[in-house]
């Protein structure tokens, strides 16, 4: 397949490169076009959100651990939800509602999606910008608006949104069900609303840029595997997102305008509601029609990161390309279809259960493919232990760990039992929480001498992953005990019930591995705010990498090359490449980059 | 004012710091230190990776090893035994396919570390090797998901005319579970939520122009089963989603407002043979002594008795955590006798006018 269709408009493009016009700094770092300094922003708004997102667990973790014990930090933070230091069970709901919304679709989607989409699809693609600069800046502002509204939702007088990250309606629906689904939750959705428009701009984008403005020789079979990954989730976010709006602007309606398309024959607080005929069930289908491919949208850019790093650190092509091209296609397709195993027992048609359970447990065919193609990648590496393959190596780690389980919560049957237990938050943690977390990291100490021109310090780089690894899975491995004990999650606490008395110490060690974990991203922090400013000068190429965007200076510059755009000759991943007497292809140097020529003799193998 | 001056400091201080540290910076010799990671970092951090393979085997163990007998024990219904067995089942191969691939992972992470001047074997491909690890998945996950939907499948089948069951309405309301037997004629009676009148405590909105519903008994506290008979479960909801979860029965569904949703098992063991039950004592007598510690330390705990329960698992606000109804499965002579001295619901609203 050879699409080159761009290069004409891309070249004429080129010229009027040569003289720049100048930027005030307004335009340069606020309302900037550029998708170098746009994927920035993404990063830090997501990292901020993330450090919001995180906090909140830590404080109902504490909650968890030590069940009505008074805390002087709940009371600073809380305030007149924690009277006399003790937390009040609407902000626990509130918090974890929050903190799933947050690290869901603020950090895991616009933070690691945003980011390295942003930064990436240009750069690795040979292109001067996004197609459309002033969409990608609209995307990043709205996604900004989004953030600042939700944070405010925390602050409004009957507390935030507190009816888990599923709103679930009727609770999501009526203020007189909980105080959360008041203001609370209208800015919620409000907030979500427009995060939704954000990503579509967004996704849009990419996938224009990805189809039209590769450069010559670019063909869609030599992309790296990361900018397969952005495609694949920007086509799902397209697919999937304008179905959580619809959700949304019903709900709206159904709490503003008495509709009913998810409310009927409700009785609360002493009166008959009028709402007749609507079905909550109905929300939860549109809800989990966005919900599952979210899961992917989050998961697949980080395995599409972790792709590149893993095969760039084993100085090893990845093995597979076209297996993990496939892959990630199906797994693209069939995370559309498998929404109802979140519904198995919501009172759907428990024929639907089945299908869904087949088309679920089909899933974890590529997604078996792709690990085991990891792992093949390792073999016989020269394997380089940066922190971002550290990352990498730990993703793949905890995607098998908490992927696994998915065969017992994917089968109708098993789920029956273990549904909307902790079995199912250590679950998705693990499979998509941590991995994809692990995914952003490695994205960022592999690219952060890209975004930024300087190095991070590894040291501190090798202590935040070896700290946060063993943390993570003291979190959530002894979690599944929980779950199987049958201890429900959303519980403001487990006291009520004394069968549940002899968890209380897994919940202590859980709450104190997440405290050391949460603590120790304070370490990562610490390195990126220095090493923005102070870090080692970056070389052009650090990691010895195949792929264009190291081709670029590493002063940023407005369309990236100074000169012509370069033309590619090959695929991304002809590292350790010898040739037939046994000598790297290009003498004394283990990779050769994808804007070198065929070498003679060398053979182009039919990846 | 002293605000203004606070903050006017703070910002001295923080410029004067970072002008300190830009000198500190310029005054520093370049140091040779690269931030790519050399043979030292590879040999440390390989290493390391073997040291985390053992550390998630020794997590594994200990977890099991300390919380292993913390998880539901015997099951209490006739399915629940097909059900562990499927668990069981698919617990296996979960533990062999984790194990070996996480010893593989890490153990080829500590054993290709890098070295300078190392090469690595370009293997880009293996058409072979990528059927393989294809058509395993498929087979295996095929005999699963043919296991998983045939147990799904019998459970679900719910129907009425086969055996002898008793049909009995779970009620669901912020924050409370209400049971409403069949009675006699073993048909439930309509019931609306518009149809509730507090005054007169008809509190499920069951319909009293209806004949079915004269013999219906509504339970306000206590859940009892008579063991060995299939129970159909009718579930309603009057505000918000709940789910009725009864861990020990291997039974869930959620009670959805708007619908009547339905779940059907048979008890098989009634609560006194299950105080009997090993598991259980240990479980019992091992939290008596966590509680009888917290006493000891002041806290107002009973001692506890074995009960089965029924939870609240879909999030229905605040006192979600405290939704509960005591379940007492007992022998059918029983059941009877307390079912005959409860109230049916035409006596209450008899009672009522």
């Amino acid at each position: 397949m050879s699409a080159t269709a761009v290069n004409a408009q891309a070249e004429d493009h080129a010229h009027d490169h040569g003289h720049h016009h100048k930027e005030t700094f307004i335009t340069k770092y606020i309302f900037s076009q550029d998708h170098k300094m746009i994927s920035k922003q993404y990063l830090i708004t997501g990292l901020i959100m993330g450090a919001i997102g995180i906090a909140m667990s830590l404080l109902f973790r504490m909650q968890l651990a030590w069940p009505g014990e008074s805390f002087k930090v709940f009371e600073v933070l809380l305030g007149d939800w924690a009277p006399e230091g003790v937390m009040d069970p609407n902000i626990y709901l509130a918090l974890v509602t929050i903190h799933g919304t947050i690290m869901v679709f603020f950090v895991l989607t616009a933070g690691l999606s945003g980011t390295f989409s942003n930064l990436l699809i240009p750069l690795q693609i040979g292109a001067r910008d996004m197609a459309s600069g002033f969409l990608n800046m609209v995307s990043y502002w709205l996604f900004f608006l989004s953030s600042i509204i939700m944070v405010i939702s925390l602050f409004v007088e009957a507390g935030p949104a507190a009816a888990g990250w599923t709103i679930y309606p009727p609770l999501s629906a009526l203020p007189q069900a909980q105080g959360g689904s008041g203001m609370g939750m209208t800015l919620w959705l409000v907030s979500m609303a427009i995060f939704i428009a954000s990503s579509l701009l967004g996704s849009l984008n990419y996938i224009v840029t990805v189809l039209n403005l590769r450069t010559k020789g670019m063909t869609m079979t030599r992309l790296p595997l990361t900018i397969w990954a952005f495609f694949i989730t920007a086509i799902i976010g397209v697919v999937s997102f304008p179905v959580l709006l619809s959700a949304a602007l019903l709900l709206i309606m159904d709490r503003s305008f008495g509709t009913s398309f998810f409310l009927s024959d409700i009785f609360i607080q002493g009166e008959a509601l009028h709402y007749q005929g609507g079905s909550p069930v109905l929300f939860e289908h549109l809800f989990w029609f966005l919900g599952h491919p979210e899961v992917y949208i989050v998961l697949l850019p980080a395995l599409g990161i972790t792709s590149e790093v893993i095969a760039t650190n084993a100085r090893k092509p990845i093995f597979g390309y076209r297996a993990m091209v496939a892959s990630i296609l199906a797994i693209a397709f069939l995370s559309t279809i498998v929404w109802g195993h979140h519904m198995f027992v919501s009172g759907m048609n428990p024929f639907l259960g089945s299908v869904f359970t087949f088309t679920t447990l089909l899933i974890a065919i590529p997604s078996a493919v792709k690990a085991f193609n990891y792992i093949t990648t390792l073999w016989k590496g020269n394997l380089q232990m940066n922190p971002a393959m550290l990352f990498s190596i730990g993703l793949v780690s905890t995607f098998i760990t908490g992927g696994l389980t998915g065969i017992i919560l994917g089968d109708s049957a098993l789920d029956i039992n273990v549904h909307d237990t902790y079995f199912v938050v250590a679950h998705f943690h693990l499979v998509m929480g941590i991995s994809a977390l692990y995914g952003l990291f490695a994205g960022v100490y592999h690219w952060f001498p890209k975004m930024f021109g300087r190095m991070l310090n590894k040291n501190l780089g090798y202590a935040h992953f070896w700290i946060t690894a063993i943390c993570a899975y003291g979190v959530f491995f002894p979690m599944h005990f929980v779950g199987m004990a049958g201890v429900p999650r959303r519980y403001y606490t487990n006291t009520a019930f004394p069968m549940f008395d002899d968890l209380t110490d897994v919940q202590v060690v859980m709450t104190v591995f997440a405290i050391i974990a949460g603590f120790a991203q304070l370490l990562f922090v610490y390195n990126f705010v220095r090493s923005m400013f102070y870090g080692q000068k970056a070389p052009q190429n650090p990691w010895n990498s195949t792929t264009l965007e190291w081709t670029t200076p590493v002063e940023h510059m407005h369309g990236n090359w100074p000169g012509e755009i370069p033309h590619v000759h090959r695929w991304a991943y002809d590292y350790s490449k010898t040739r037939e007497d046994g000598e790297y292809v290009i003498p004394g140097q283990d990779f050769v980059p994808q804007v070198v020529p065929l070498q003679e003799n060398e053979e182009e193998l039919n990846h | 004012m002293t605000a203004l001056l606070i903050i006017i400091v703070l910002v001295l201080v923080a410029i004067a710091i970072w002008q300190m540290t830009k000198i500190f910076e310029l005054s520093q010799v370049k140091s040779e230190k690269s931030e790519v990671a050399n043979d030292q970092d590879n040999k440390l951090n390989g290493y390391l990776m073997f040291g985390f393979l053992v550390f998630i085997y020794l997590l594994t163990i200990f977890s099991f090893w300390k919380w292993g007998d913390k998880v539901l024990g015997t099951p209490a219904s006739a399915h629940g035994s097909e059900y562990d067995n499927l668990m069981f089942i698919s617990f296996a191969l979960i533990f062999f396919v984790q194990i070996i691939t996480q010893a593989l992972l890490h153990y080829f992470a500590f054993k290709y570390r890098g070295e300078k001047g190392k090469k690595a074997l370009f293997y880009a491909d293996n058409d072979k090797l990528e059927f393989i690890w294809t058509i395993i998945p498929v087979i295996t996950l095929a005999g699963l998901i043919l296991y998983g939907l045939y147990t799904w499948t019998n459970l679900m089948d719910i129907d009425e005319e086969e055996g002898d069951p008793i049909i009995i309405e779970l009620y669901a309301q912020q924050f409370n579970w209400k049971a409403r037997y069949a009675g006699e004629d073993n048909v439930l009676g309509g019931a609306n939520v518009r149809l509730i009148e507090i005054d007169k405590n008809n509190v499920l909105g069951v319909d009293e122009s209806d004949p079915y519903a004269k013999d219906d008994i509504i339970s306000q506290t206590e859940l009892h089963l008579p063991v060995g008979r299939k129970v159909i479960f009718k579930m309603r909801s009057q505000d918000v989603l709940h789910s009725a979860y009864m861990p020990h029965f291997r039974a869930q569904m959620n009670c959805v407002p708007g619908m009547i949703t339905q779940f059907s098992f048979t008890p098989t063991i009634t609560t006194q043979e299950m105080r009997a039950d090993k598991g259980i004592q240990d479980k019992v007598q091992n939290i008596n002594k966590l509680r009888a510690d917290r006493r000891a330390n002041g806290e107002d705990v009973d001692s506890w008795e074995f009960d089965y329960v029924l939870l609240c698992n879909k999030i229905c606000g605040s006192s979600h955590y405290n939704m509960q109804m005591k379940i007492v499965v007992e022998e059918e002579e029983e059941f009877n006798a307390w079912l005959e001295a409860q109230q049916t619901f035409g006596e209450q609203m008899a009672a009522a006018q």
